[in-house]
């Protein structure tokens, strides 16, 4: 219990620092960007939506602490401003519209990667020396191919050149949102391509992390005890070796995810897939602040969230994290 | 502390210790034998000579506009052509000068600050350790490339050095808590408290005692940080959030996805700027792997363990604690090879 409290005290304290950040940033920059930002926008805008900018920026006289709570408040009432790049609405609603795509596709691509990339990696491990080990290199240079370049060589290949697979979008424009069988047909058949890349350039990861981990593990002495007595190979791989080496991949998890949405929102641009990534895209084309700070409180609160699950299935796993926390 | 559980365990775990690094410490000279570390070295050093000697070598100037519009490699553009006939090859040369400085820039100072941090918590210990690891804590899961695209919304010029700086504030952390936990070991040792007795200062101790004893995991973390640094700016250019008119790799992939040359199947056009930054972090992430099998044998492939069977003759007990110990690398390794 001491374990998940302490966990749950961290994650709090560190939302509270992200919502401070998103706050300060737009204050301590120099040049004061957003008051150039509210000139440029008048006129444009309703005078409520730069009134809203104005609050959300401090350009108001008030005191920096008195503006801070006004922050919060406005905050704990889910108002995050007015988006600019889709006039006029909010912030929240753009954010809700687009937040399902990107939660199916770096969901499901970062489940697969690290169930696929762990399940490598132990069989690499076992069968250290073979030609196996020349998966190491490939991996390495996948691990260092930026997610975006790689979506970009994705899609010409396959989109372009082959056919195989929609060029962009996250739909067939001709099909209505909504739970009908062709939507999530469709949804499902543009969603291949995005996914593919994420998991090929985050699979190196986790196959690297899971190899090094067996190796070390697989020298330990219950592993030779487990072969003295004559187990099956395959039940000392899975149930003696990867179960124990697998414990840091798992904590490093909650870490990685993180970076797999950071590549993620990047792909999404590359495949104008219509998940928080590309709005974001086109909040930084039209200099839509409000948006892009919107969208760094909820990637921030989605990754945390995360992470805070995933230590607490450690903690489930390991007695040592509870114990040293 | 608030650290998911065993990578910072692990990482407390000797790694120079004194049964470990005394029986054969290996030398600068014989680690540059290895394989990995050469072939490493090697690549990234000829990407920095073509960064520093390229663009007075191959004096095209990367914006001029020509007729020759989207045109295939050929003898008079090697690389082609872009949409505005400017030339892609004299774009990649140029472009390899802002990617590899704000990599290594931001590198730099990210080291900087996560030694600060990390080795002044690890030694000091008590409240001062206790705050600054909840500090890098919190700068550890909160992700890397949102912060840094409001960090860098925000900031009026865009240019190389000022992008760096940004990258670097959200890139110190996994290398703070690297080192805080390699610190927390080493600390308690005889020739530490010897220096302790004797009189030095604190800061003496760090930079004279302790700091040698991290080299090895601080040129990792340098390099990783990199490797992150590079991705990270390609990422910000690739949004748009870079000084546009100038060239690096991101704002060439940048130009590429705008002037969709992906729907043109200008392949030539967005192929080579990244695979140069995939080929330096390649290089940069075997340079680490190489360091790594350097201090755990048992990950080396080939030579000395061949088998499972012989790994583990090959390797005693000793050799264990560096493993555990480095194991944190390995894992933190992928990680930040992973970002962006």
């Amino acid at each position: 219990m001491r374990y998940t409290f302490r966990r749950l005290g961290f994650y709090l304290l560190t939302t509270v620092v992200a919502i401070t950040i998103n706050f300060l940033v737009p204050h301590l920059m120099p040049g004061n960007p957003a008051e150039i930002l509210v000139a440029n926008f008048r006129g444009r805008v309703s005078p409520a939506a730069v009134r809203s900018v104005s609050a959300l920026f401090g350009l108001s006289h008030a005191s920096l602490w008195s503006q801070y709570l006004n922050y919060w408040h406005q905050l704990l009432h889910g108002n995050l401003g007015i988006s600019f790049s889709f006039f006029p609405a909010t912030v929240t609603s753009v954010i809700a519209r687009s937040l399902p795509w990107t939660i199916w596709l770096v969901g499901s691509s970062t489940i697969i990667s690290f169930v696929l990339g762990t399940l490598l990696g132990i069989v690499v491990a076992w069968r250290r020396g073979s030609w196996l080990d020349s998966t190491i290199p490939v991996t390495t240079f996948f691990s260092a191919v930026p997610y975006f370049w790689f979506g970009l060589v994705v899609v010409f290949v396959f989109g372009s050149l082959l056919k195989w697979f929609p060029l962009y979008g996250g739909y067939n424009s001709s099909t209505s949102i909504g739970w009908s069988w062709s939507f999530i047909q469709s949804a499902f058949y543009y969603s291949i391509l995005p996914a593919t890349t994420i998991v090929l350039s985050s699979i190196a990861g986790w196959l690297l992390g899971m190899r090094n981990m067996m190796i070390t593990t697989i020298g330990d002495d219950y592993i030779v005890l487990a072969e003295a007595e004559g187990l099956s190979e395959r039940r000392i791989m899975l149930a003696y070796a990867a179960r124990n080496a697998i414990l840091p991949n798992i904590a490093d998890f909650a870490l990685s995810l993180g970076f797999v949405v950071s590549g993620a929102i990047l792909t999404e641009i590359v495949f104008s897939y219509p998940g928080i990534g590309y709005i974001l895209y086109q909040a930084v084309d039209n200099e839509d602040f409000p948006l892009m700070q919107g969208i760094f409180l909820v990637i921030t609160l989605a990754v945390l969230a995360a992470n805070l699950f995933a230590d607490l299935c450690y903690g489930a796993l390991d007695p040592r994290a509870r114990q040293g926390a | 502390m608030a650290v998911p559980g065993a990578l910072a365990q692990n990482a407390a775990e000797p790694v120079a210790s004194g049964e470990t690094g005394q029986a054969r410490r290996p030398t600068w000279m014989t680690a540059l034998r290895a394989p990995k570390i050469a072939t490493g070295l090697a690549i990234v050093l000829i990407f920095i000579a073509v960064a520093i000697f390229g663009p007075m070598i191959d004096r095209t100037n990367p914006s001029a506009i020509t007729s020759a519009v989207l045109q295939g490699p050929s003898a008079a553009h090697w690389l082609g052509t872009t949409q505005s006939g400017q030339d892609i090859l004299a774009q990649l040369i140029n472009g390899a000068r802002i990617s590899l400085f704000v990599g290594f820039v931001a590198g730099l100072i990210a080291t900087v600050l996560s030694l600060f941090i990390g080795v002044l918590g690890g030694y000091l210990g008590g409240v001062a350790d206790e705050i600054l690891s909840v500090f890098t804590n919190i700068f550890l899961v909160i992700p890397a490339l949102p912060l840094v695209i409001i960090l860098a919304g925000y900031l009026p010029g865009k240019g190389a050095l000022s992008v760096a700086i940004v990258i670097s504030v959200t890139g110190w952390a996994w290398g703070a808590r690297v080192q805080r936990a390699q610190t927390l070991s080493i600390r308690d040792r005889d020739y530490v408290l010897a220096a302790r007795i004797a009189g030095e200062g604190t800061m003496r101790i760090i930079f004279c005692e302790i700091l040698p004893n991290e080299l090895a995991i601080v040129a990792a973390s340098f390099l990783f940080t990199v490797i992150f640094a590079i991705l990270t700016e390609a990422g910000l250019a690739f949004l748009g959030l870079s000084n546009l008119s100038s060239w690096s790799w991101g704002t060439m992939l940048y130009w590429a996805q705008a002037d969709s040359a992906l729907q043109s199947g200008a392949w030539w056009w967005f192929v080579p700027p990244g695979l140069c930054i995939a080929l330096v972090g390649a290089g940069l992430a075997m340079i680490n792997f190489g360091i790594d099998e350097f201090v755990n044998p048992r990950l080396r492939s080939a030579g000395i363990a061949t088998t499972r069977r012989s790994a583990r003759a090959a390797t005693g007990r000793s050799a264990r604690a560096a493993a555990t110990g480095r194991s944190a690398r390995a894992a933190g390794s992928r990680r930040s090879a992973s970002r962006s």
